[in-house]
């Protein structure tokens, strides 16, 4: 892997845009927080995702209540931290996100090596199955296997995962049959390097750029499927905290006109997520791109 | 022309024989027993099991799959757990709303995305580039449900200017031309929501594309020649930067159906997305299932349509 990175290799090279490039550092940073707040979510604030709060009387819950010093975004339906909920939600997000394009990335690549690289009937079956997932509208797929295997955080994950691969088959099976086609190759071929060999050391280093520019859309891609599916109530479910089910709330008209710290919140650090993933991906691409 | 065609055809029998597995499996996969909702304890094992047995579920898979299958070729889609309606009948009724949502959509996302693509293209890393890039980049990266709510906040409740929901005004019940006057009216808040991030996605492509075109050798010669520069944008770049484009309608169609699914919801359009998230809440798997198969074939219908004008505007593709 260090062998990627040596001194004015494609890599070393990309490397370098890629810090230049300003828009690309925003991303990252913007990624990197959430990150941050992910994992040290039960450090930056002082209650629980689930705990729930009183009201002055002691007796009814605190709900609806608006932002205060204690509840910096207010409580929500059931009386609960909205910051807290929002920390907590970026632990789900980025947990189903990440699992579900680690999946993907995993399977779309060994089906485009394999298809690209053999050909043939092989590459026709596993080109006709790519299709047939292809065509279900997305939202379609995700809803009906969410629904069907009970949702719940791994399942999510399992559906996004399925819907994602096929993009990363595509693309590395026509990445494939670009580079077979190269002198390198047949060069390799020429010298008697069996297939793995020639998979391993000479394709697979060559992919890896698409695939990582992949990975980056496929991450903000996976965090708007899961917070549409759990807006849609067949993602991640009450009581843990996603940034989706959050606003389900919102499509009450009470809420939506008199209580925007209960639905402004959740929504905008989403876009502020996905905006900073697309930011890091085009970064990369550009950066992989020696035309630019 | 016509081989091409043919051969796209042959192609397409597999995935379409692919979808209905899927679709079926799905369907297969639904916990719970299509009897269930019909037994009393009034009725003894030895008549459920009859009934099962008429009702061709304990047939093997292939059986049931089989028998499935000629029943949909024929048109018939099956019947709701509850009710026993028609479940092609509530497709039917459904159908076109949804189709008029998202032909608006579609029609939105090139009528506005094609013109700020090339608009990038030609003020190439001014600040009006980096402005509409950043514009396309947040468009991708709003969730729909969000931009959803914005909207209607924004428009309906702050400003009152557009309905919050439905396809019509229920009190006025209008006839005629205002009636699809009221129609458009509720229409213009769902389309924009819908046609949003494929704005987006239409416009950085057809940027990409028009970039990559501004440099090519033609381009240059057309410059040497002294045509004038929108002679050279609109005539020799333009035409050929949309060719590419034309994949986007195939891509357009699956994402405009999914995003149906979110703006239908908010907006309480009556459409089939609508009808998908109700069929779920009451677990009518018949539904989700004709619903999947319809719009499995639409999109398959609209990639092989992309695929054969790509081939026309591209005479390279048919070899």
């Amino acid at each position: 892997m260090m062998q990627l990175f040596q001194r004015n290799s494609f890599y070393d090279l990309a490397q370098r845009r890629f810090v230049r490039n300003r828009l690309a550092i925003i991303g990252a940073v913007i990624t990197a927080v959430f990150v941050f707040i992910a994992i040290f979510a039960p450090i930056l604030t002082p209650y629980g995702p689930s705990e729930f709060f009183f009201a002055e009387d002691g007796v009814t819950y605190n709900r609806y209540a608006p932002p205060s010093s204690d509840h910096w975004l207010g409580t929500d339906s059931l009386g609960r931290d909205v910051l807290t909920r929002v920390f907590y939600g970026a632990r789900v997000t980025i947990v189903v996100a990440f699992s579900a394009v680690l999946i993907s990335t995993i399977v779309g690549t060994i089906v485009g090596l394999v298809a690209g690289f053999f050909g043939g009937i092989i590459d026709s079956i596993l080109m006709r199955i790519v299709d047939v997932v292809i065509s279900f509208p997305v939202l379609f797929l995700l809803i009906s296997i969410s629904t069907i295997l009970e949702p719940s955080l791994w399942i999510v994950v399992f559906a996004i995962g399925f819907v994602r691969w096929t993009n990363t088959a595509r693309l590395v099976r026509g990445e494939v049959l670009r580079i077979k086609q190269l002198d390198f190759i047949s060069a390799a071929r020429g010298c008697g390097s069996p297939s793995p060999k020639i998979i391993i050391r000479h394709i697979i280093p060559n992919v890896l750029a698409p695939v990582m520019v992949q990975i980056t859309i496929g991450t903000a891609q996976a965090v708007l499927m899961e917070a549409s599916l759990s807006f849609l109530g067949v993602g991640i479910q009450q009581p843990t905290p996603s940034w989706g089910n959050m606003l389900i709330d919102a499509q009450r008209s009470l809420v939506l006109r008199e209580m925007p710290w209960i639905w402004i919140p959740p929504g905008t650090v989403t876009l502020l997520l996905v905006l900073g993933i697309y930011f890091l991906g085009d970064g990369l691409r550009d950066a992989f791109d020696p035309k630019q | 022309m016509a081989r091409y065609i043919l051969k796209r055809l042959i192609q397409s029998i597999p995935v379409v024989f692919g979808i209905t597995v899927l679709s079926f499996a799905i369907m297969k996969f639904a916990p719970g027993d299509p009897l269930a909702n019909f037994i009393d304890p009034t009725i003894s094992m030895e008549d459920i099991e009859a009934s099962r047995a008429a009702l061709g579920l304990n047939d093997p898979w292939y059986v049931q799959y089989a028998g499935w299958l000629s029943e949909v070729a024929r048109g018939n889609l099956g019947y709701t757990y509850a009710g026993n309606h028609s479940i092609r009948a509530l497709i039917a009724q459904r159908f076109p709303n949804t189709i008029i949502l998202t032909l608006s959509a579609f029609v939105l996302s090139f009528a506005v995305g094609v013109p700020i693509g090339v608009m990038g293209a030609i003020r190439k890393n001014t600040r009006t580039d980096y402005g509409l890039t950043v514009f396309s980049l947040v468009g991708v990266s709003i969730p729909s449900f969000f931009f959803g709510l914005l909207v209607i906040y924004l428009f309906s409740i702050l400003l009152g200017v557009f309905p919050s929901g439905g396809m019509v005004n229920m009190r006025a019940r209008y006839t005629g031309f205002a009636r699809t006057l009221d129609i458009a009216h509720h229409l213009i808040l769902p389309a924009i929501v819908l046609s949003l991030s494929n704005i987006a996605t239409v416009s950085r492509f057809t940027r990409s594309n028009m970039v990559d075109v501004l440099k090519e050798d033609y381009i240059r010669t057309a410059r040497a020649k002294g045509l004038r520069r929108k002679a050279i944008i609109y005539k020799h770049a333009f035409r050929n930067a949309l060719i590419p484009v034309i994949t986007i309608f195939g891509l357009s169609i699956p994402f405009l159906f999914s995003g149906a699914y979110i703006t239908e919801s908010i907006f309480n359009w009556p459409g089939m997305g609508s009808l998908g998230i109700q069929a779920i809440q009451d677990r009518e798997y018949g539904i989700v299932m004709a619903l999947n198969l319809i719009t499995a074939s639409l999109v398959l219908l609209g990639n092989l349509t992309a695929d054969v004008l790509y081939a026309v505007a591209d005479p390279r593709i048919r070899h």
